[in-house]
């Protein structure tokens, strides 16, 4: 793959009259890592980019982000304090310009879905959204109907702006190290970033948690969400999702929502408790390493694609899985 | 404090999209050309009904004068535009075209058309869902706003009007986003901003009566022809079932040594 990306981009090399030397590298948007440094998810874009097998920058926003981005060996631009994406956009437009970048990629996270877009905007140029497999320099694949069917694209654009989906790629480890830092400056603009609360429980995310714990319509209350769920959230280091059944029905609110209108995860284990399996729901799951499902329904959807499925009374198993974990 | 005097002359367009229902298993097409969109049962992006319902909401608090519902697709999605209409919405425009909404359409041309719109009707917000479940882009807005440049609120699970500048929460990975945005500003909605309305019957009836101006979208003079290619689209790879346990004991057991997840 990396040997057919260096292939095409030698290909344009040679049909274009470009005059920067930088004509054929990739921009990393590392944006998003803000305070605490080089986000996980960036690691595995980084992967994403050495498969196109061009040079690779980085674009941060932070100080401590930018000398992380750095230690992957590339030359980092640091757009300090960019926070909003009417800041960051014109700012990565304008590096796309002075530097002809052919691909510049983020994370499928909050700042590339928010940020990429607005980028395409002031480039004339139609994003790729959560790239999921590297076919070639402008050849990806993607998902369409929440992963219910994948598609094959091709940019026709000179310059191709993706978002990548981080569990799709391998996280890359920092090697060459001491790229410089060059500052640069960030436009005014009309909107301002007044403040970020992570959630106040300390609790794993439900986007990015290694084992996500659902429950169901079945669980009949929020109540027994807190009392039965919650201990094997707690004891697994889980995050908690819900069924749109769940949401719908008001046990718990729909930011915990997994499926087609509310998170996708794939995260190594998940847990289906009392969960039909509406296809719904599988859509934001489906890509689970290991999926667990318990339902004293033995016909119950769920179980066509769970790994371990256990027919029982969830207010009986879940209390004894939590004790004997 | 709400302070629906800036407001007064407002309008605000919402842009709702026609997709095949979520509930719907959706089938790929032998050929490969796409998802089968004939005789499948459709309805309102349900990230759309969340902007319709937010929109109504303004207006019910004093903060808009007008709520115009703008969808671009086929002569059908005039369903989806009376759907608006009865949940509340003044008056609708549809843009016509043949083209599937869902592939051919892509973000960039519907963003091009809608600002055409918005030079049309002068709207001081739009407000979008935060993306089409048939797509999955999740770009129209942003595309809008740096089209128009004009800040931009995305995954928005709340708005508040102030005099000057609405303030908004932002579902971000890390938890919740404030941030404050001078208008006019395009807001796309999460999930979490409110539960839409149901249409009551009386509503539907009345939808009928209200204004719904059609208009072919080539009409605008915006290139809509796809810059991204479909090559092809095909099912994704099928998970295979595993096995069913007895008890407990050998799940804890498979999860332990087998799995190796905990």
């Amino acid at each position: 793959m990396q040997h057919l990306g260096r292939r095409l981009s030698g290909l344009q090399k040679a049909a274009s009259s470009s005059s920067s030397s930088r004509s054929f590298s990739t921009l990393v948007v590392t944006a998003g890592d803000a305070q605490a440094g080089l986000a996980p998810a960036t690691q595995h874009v980084i992967s994403a980019a050495k498969v196109l097998g061009n040079d690779i920058s980085f674009l941060a926003t932070s100080k401590e982000a930018a000398e992380k981005a750095a230690a992957y060996g590339g030359k980092t631009y640091l757009a300090e304090g960019a926070r909003t994406a009417d800041a960051l956009a014109p700012v990565i437009a304008d590096l796309q310009k002075a530097h002809g970048f052919k691909h510049i990629l983020a994370a499928s996270g909050d700042v590339g879905r928010d940020c990429l877009p607005r980028v395409g905007a002031l480039l004339d140029v139609q994003p790729v959204s959560d790239i999921l497999e590297i076919l070639g320099d402008k050849k990806f694949k993607r998902p369409m109907y929440a992963g219910n069917a994948i598609a094959t694209v091709e940019v026709t654009d000179d310059v191709v702006l993706a978002t990548v989906r981080p569990t799709a790629f391998p996280p890359a480890a920092a090697e060459g190290g001491g790229g410089a830092i060059e500052d640069v400056s960030v436009p005014s603009c009309k909107s301002e970033f007044v403040s970020e609360s992570t959630k106040t429980d300390d609790k794993p995310q439900l986007g990015s948690a290694n084992v996500v714990v659902a429950g169901g319509r079945a669980l009949q209350s929020s109540e027994n969400f807190d009392n039965v769920l919650q201990p094997l959230c707690d004891k697994m280091t889980a995050a908690m999702g819900a069924s749109r059944a769940a949401v719908d029905a008001g046990y718990v609110p729909n930011d915990m929502q997994v499926g087609q209108t509310g998170k996708v995860v794939a995260p190594d284990c998940y847990v289906a408790v009392g969960i039909s399996g509406a296809i719904q729901h599988l859509a934001g799951m489906k890509d689970s390493k290991t999926i667990v499902a318990i339902n004293k329904d033995p016909d119950a959807p769920i179980f066509s694609i769970a790994d371990y499925g256990l027919v029982a009374d969830l207010f009986e198993a879940v209390p004894e899985m939590t004790k004997k974990i | 404090m709400l302070r629906p005097s800036p407001f007064l002359q407002n309008k605000a367009l919402v842009c709702v999209k026609r997709v095949i229902d979520y509930a719907v298993k959706v089938r790929v097409a032998k050929d490969k050309s796409g998802v089968e969109i004939k005789n499948v049962k459709m309805s309102m992006n349900p990230f759309c009904e969340i902007a319709v319902e937010e929109g109504i909401r303004m207006k019910e608090k004093g903060l808009l004068t007008e709520l115009i519902a703008v969808s671009i697709g086929a002569e059908k999605s005039q369903e989806v535009l009376r759907q608006s209409l009865a949940m509340g919405a003044d008056r609708a425009i549809l843009l016509t075209t043949d083209m599937r909404t869902d592939q051919e359409l892509q973000p960039l041309a519907v963003a091009k058309l809608l600002q055409k719109v918005v030079e049309k009707e002068s709207p001081n917000l739009v407000l979008c869902g935060k993306q089409s479940i048939d797509s999955d882009s999740n770009q129209v807005g942003q595309i809008l706003a740096g089209l128009l440049n004009w800040p931009q609120s995305t995954f928005t699970s709340s708005i508040d009007g102030t005099a000057e500048a609405l303030t908004t929460e932002r579902e971000v990975d890390a938890g919740i986003q404030t941030m404050k945005l001078s208008l006019p500003a395009v807001i796309t909605a999460d999930l979490r901003l409110n539960d839409p309305r149901y249409a009551t019957l009386p509503n539907l009836m009345k939808a009928k009566k209200k204004p719904l101006e059609k208009v072919e979208a080539a009409s605008f003079g915006v290139d809509l022809a796809p810059k991204m290619k479909i090559l092809s689209v095909e099912d994704p790879p099928v998970r295979a079932a595993g096995v069913k346990v007895a008890d407990v004991d050998e799940l804890v057991d498979k999860l332990k040594n087998e799995a190796k997840v905990i």
